[in-house]
């Protein structure tokens, strides 16, 4: 059953060259400063492309801004109506697909992910405007649902037509009295990627809904968890693992999420960022206007969640805490442990590529690392360079045209809620003793010398660094799935991961070292040849036995 | 209850859908190009679009679904996405070299007017069609019709490559509609029992349920070949199969080409079979062979077999236009009683179609075209059905109001199968019926009491 493998050994020069060979001259310039060959650990690490538009006619794997915004950040919410302006597609296509689940937490057990929202926009609404249908349709879904807050997204044609959705919101929800409406520019043309989108719903939730709450929280230990999407039931998992050493989850921005949670999560002591990419403009917003340090967290891999518990408690200084979490640690990790061992045998020196998101790609090495596996070739769909790069290249960062359409809020303190958490010394103290605030160093140097780095991946070129490296395990999203699967390498879909889950945490890691087991030691890639394929020359007559 | 917000009482609404029974004209006229063979279907629009239509077909299919896009930038928005298609040509026949590449429109580039016919010819001026390649292009604005006419649009620029040399050809072109690719094999097997020489458009059997080998190709031998399309204007004769999906690309061959057609249902079930097998007799010139005559005899033995299980049972069911027409009539065929039914899709001849075909019904039959399943569910809670038949959505009103599920239609993203069996035709009917029986019957197994569970069914 063993697969034959054919061990080329290519130069990563070569492979980048080749790569790069079929396209026009054109492309090959632009694609080349997206291909990038690592050269971690050391001072002078070459700069990637990032963020920048995707060719036309390329196949590429990304989606678009209203994506971003509806269906990353807003579409997990449980208690808020997402109504889409718009013709139906977008509103369909984001229907229950990406795989958020909830436990409808919200005061009377709201729960509207069940459900597609549209305005329908017909040729009559692009032509004489959709104001008034998008008016009676937030009137419409008021009247139904008496929801808390009711969300407007905009999609392509109603920036074009000139729809001032933000007028329309305002007017009902002063109209409503008891329901916030508010509404999201993001219109799927805007920025290059779903990151703009991330960044406009960013800027919308902490407007609109950040800190309105009047009900203080007392708990101890509040944190707000920022970029963890509860897909497979992730934040459920990382949930139990907080709450049983103690910390209390503020607001998760924005898996399993309620109205009340947006509105609490200035009284949170520490924001902890898993996506950087999605939600770092929420945390930065936090600490200004808040005084809310924050810190980056990774809760994939059971030695990153441990560390990020870690990272946790040594903020808030108190010895209860620290000895909670490694209680809670130590009584953890045996069952994790023996889960690695039980897979280490069969997945120790496989190799994968992981090509998704814009931490993701990051994140889940720290899985493959515990099972033996090496990452050989990553990259972000829509990554930026200090994803890449760290955050320190962030003011040396060009601010082109697609980028300078999107919004960007100034926030000042808040005169009466700022609140400095730790005093300038503590903070200093904290940083000396390793805990780093605002502080991501990025994919690269967590990445081998020599490591083939692709920013916004297509589909040519991952058939041909599949043929030219076989991986034994392919990461992408569910549109790259069966091309890779077609040539006998199994694809693990790391966006919603297709079915399965939660990977997050310690209950998630031993999922994930049993998911990944099972794919790359599936007895179904020993049979793609039939008999006759194998062995196709008649060498010898039959002779009945 | 998953649905929990939704009330029994029924409310007039004028502006809002929920939960639809349909999507957007792009995604119709994607399927419909990867039934070409060679064909990159490409998307003009935002990125978007493209990502939303390939992840779409790609769950309901379990298969790779490439397409390209014009990745329009708010820059492409306000000037005009000529620039990023005539790229995109040039780009897509470089690096992937397909035969064709069939464009379809999106709300974006419809609203700010690109238009397709003139960037085509630009790009030919431009040499970036390479010789003996094809572009073509369907106008599919997501504020129009649903993905079934979009489907039908794109299926109408396939005809539009037919050309008539003034000799016909003997065969005979059947237009499928949005059927799978099971569906299409099967259409081409009957057609061959009969001996009827054909071309079927689209067809993405041998594109869509590809095999597992270790190799992977873009562009699989399956589709219609452009060569076909083109000498479809020298047919002689048209079957279309759906008014919605199929009608205008066969009249527009009848404009065109004078290649005579005639619009039938889809073949789903025993009657609406019926009519396509003798039709396709009758324009070929051909006798119906035993063997197609024996299968239909299974299919009316398995009717008789099963009668007593579906007699009177209320169903509702939501979908496609076309689907919805074949299967009612195939329920009132066997004497199930389908009470609900709906479509997103537009067309009040759908509605008319509905209650001509349930008119003798013992029970008042609900009919909507640009409903939605929210519609749906409520006439559910005010008037109970036994069986529920519809796309993977629907399983959330089944597990609410406590309902056996048939999955059927698109998208179905929870099961698998429909890649592979077929449901038109007299064997389709067969596999209809199997699972129609088995979830009424799955249900009464888990519901009988202990005194009256029994063995013999």
């Amino acid at each position: 059953m063993a697969r034959t493998k054919k061990l080329v050994q290519w130069e990563p020069n070569d492979i980048k060259a080749e790569l790069l060979k079929k396209y026009p001259p054109k492309v090959a310039r632009k694609r080349a400063k997206q291909i990038m060959i690592n050269e971690a650990l050391e001072n002078a690490t070459p700069e990637i492309v990032a963020n920048v538009r995707t060719i036309p006619g390329i196949i590429t794997m990304r989606g678009c801004t209203y994506a971003g915004c509806k269906g990353v950040i807003m579409g997990p919410t449980s208690d808020i109506v997402n109504l889409v302006h718009g013709p139906i597609g977008c509103s369909f296509y984001a229907w229950l697909t990406r795989r958020n689940q909830t436990s409808a937490s919200g005061e009377k057990n709201e729960n509207f992910i069940p459900y597609a929202m549209s305005t329908d926009m017909q040729d009559q609404d692009i032509i004489f405007g959709g104001e008034k249908k998008l008016e009676a349709a937030i009137q419409e879904a008021y009247d139904l649902f008496h929801p808390k807050g009711i969300a407007v997204f905009a999609t392509c044609p109603v920036g074009l037509i000139g729809d001032d959705i933000h007028a329309v919101a305002k007017k009902m929800k002063e109209k409503f009295g008891d329901c916030n409406v508010f509404a999201f520019s993001c219109e799927g043309y805007k920025g290059v990627s779903q990151s703009a989108g991330h960044h406009i719903a960013n800027n919308q939730v902490f407007k609109h809904m950040v800190g309105t709450s009047t009900t203080e929280k007392t708990d101890k230990y509040k944190i707000n968890l920022l970029g963890e999407y509860n897909i497979g039931g992730d934040g459920f998992e990382i949930d139990r693992i907080l709450k049983k050493c103690g910390i209390t989850n503020i607001a998760t921005f924005s898996g399993n999420s309620t109205y009340d949670q947006f509105a609490s999560a200035n009284q949170a002591d520490l924001s902890a960022v898993m996506c950087h990419r999605s939600i770092n403009y929420v945390a930065d917003m936090l600490e200004v206007k808040y005084g809310i340090p924050w810190i980056k967290i990774n809760f994939i891999g059971a030695s990153s969640t441990a560390k990020s518990l870690r990272k946790i408690a040594q903020y808030f200084d108190d010895k209860e805490l620290i000895d909670r979490v490694e209680a809670v640690i130590a009584e953890e990790m045996p069952f994790v442990e023996a889960a690695q061992q039980d897979v280490l045998p069969r997945t120790k020196g496989k190799t994968a590529m992981i090509f998704v998101g814009g931490s993701r790609a990051h994140h889940y090495q720290d899985l493959f690392k515990e099972m033996g596996m090496k990452t050989i070739s990553a990259g972000y769909e829509f990554g930026h360079r200090d994803d890449y790069e760290g955050r320190q290249v962030i003011p040396t960062l060009k601010v082109d045209a697609d980028s300078r359409n999107i919004e960007e809020i100034e926030v000042e303190p808040d005169e009466k809620l700022f609140r400095p958490r730790k005093t300038p010394e503590e903070m200093e103290t904290l940083e000396k003793n390793g805990l780093h605030f605002k502080e991501y160093n990025g994919l690269n140097p967590d990445m081998d010398k020599d490591t083939i780095i692709i920013d916004d991946m297509n589909q040519y070129e991952a058939d041909k660094l599949i043929q030219i490296m076989k991986p034994d395990l392919f990461c992408a999203g569910i549109k790259e799935k069966y091309s890779v699967q077609k040539l006998g390498i199994p694809q693990k879909q790391l966006h919603s991961y297709d079915s399965g889950g939660p990977y997050a945490g310690f209950k998630g890691a031993v999922n994930f070292y049993h998911e990944i087991d099972r794919l790359v030691n599936s007895k179904v890639w020993s049979y793609m040849k039939a008999p006759w394929q194998e062995n196709p020359e008649l060498s010898a007559t039959y002779v009945w036995e | 209850m998953l649905l929990r917000h939704t009330p029994k009482e029924i409310t007039e609404r004028s502006a809002l859908v929920i939960n639809p029974a349909k999507t957007c004209q792009p995604i119709g006229a994607m399927y419909a190009s990867l039934g070409i063979n060679g064909c990159l279907p490409h998307s003009h629009g935002s990125q978007g679009c493209c990502a939303y239509h390939r992840s779409t077909l790609t769950r309901h299919y379990k298969e790779p679904i490439v397409a390209a896009t014009s990745s329009f930038t708010e820059g492409a928005s306000v000037f005009g996405g000529q620039a990023n298609l005539l790229q995109a040509i040039e780009n897509i026949f470089t690096v992937y070299e397909p035969e064709i590449i069939a464009v379809h429109t999106t709300c974006l580039s419809e609203t700010i007017g690109d238009d397709l016919k003139q960037i085509a010819i630009k790009a030919d001026k431009e040499g970036k069609i390479p010789a003996g390649k094809y572009v073509i292009g369907a106008p599919t604005p997501s504020y129009v019709g649903s993905h079934v006419t979009g489907f039908s649009n794109m299926v109408k620029a396939m005809a539009g490559l037919a050309e008539s040399s003034g000799k016909k050809n003997g065969k005979v072109n059947i237009i499928p509609g949005w059927v799978e690719p099971s569906d299409m094999r099967e259409l081409k097997r009957l057609a061959e029992l009969i001996g009827v020489d054909y071309t079927l458009f689209p067809d993405t059997s041998g594109v869509l349920d590809g095999p597992l080998s270790g190799e992977y190709t873009m562009f699989p031998k399956g589709g219609t070949t452009v060569q076909a399309l083109k000498e479809s204007g020298d047919s002689i004769g048209t079957l279309a199969l759906g008014e919605w999906c199929s009608a205008d690309a066969a009249r527009q061959l009848d404009a065109k080409c004078k290649v005579p057609c005639s619009v039938l249902d889809m073949p789903f079930g025993l009657k609406a079979t019926d009519r396509f097998i003798d039709a396709l007799r009758i324009v070929a010139g051909t006798t119906v062979p035993d063997e197609v005559t024996y299968e239909r005899g299974q299919l009316v033995d398995l009717i008789s077999d099963m009668h007593q299980y579906f007699y009177h049972k209320r169903v509702a069911l939501v979908g496609d236009p076309d689907q919805l027409i074949s299967m009612v009539e195939f329920l009132v065929s066997i004497d199930m009683c389908p009470v609900h039914v709906v479509t997103g899709t537009p067309g009040k001849k759908f509605e008319k179609r509905i209650k001509a075909l349930t008119k003798d019904m013992p029970f008042e039959v609900k009919v909507k075209a640009k409903g939605d399943m929210f519609l749906l569910h409520q006439w559910i809670k005010n008037e109970p059905v036994d069986l529920l038949i519809g796309n993977t959505y629907c399983k959330y009103i089944a597990r609410d109001e406590d309902l056996p599920l048939v999955r059927w239609g698109f998208p179905i993203l929870d099961r698998q199968g429909h890649q592979y069996f077929p449901t038109v035709g007299y064997k389709g009917g067969l596999r209809l019926l199997e699972k129609i029986l088995s979830a009424l019957l799955d249900r009464k197994d888990r519901d009988d009491p202990e005194r009256s569970f029994e063995l013999v069914m």
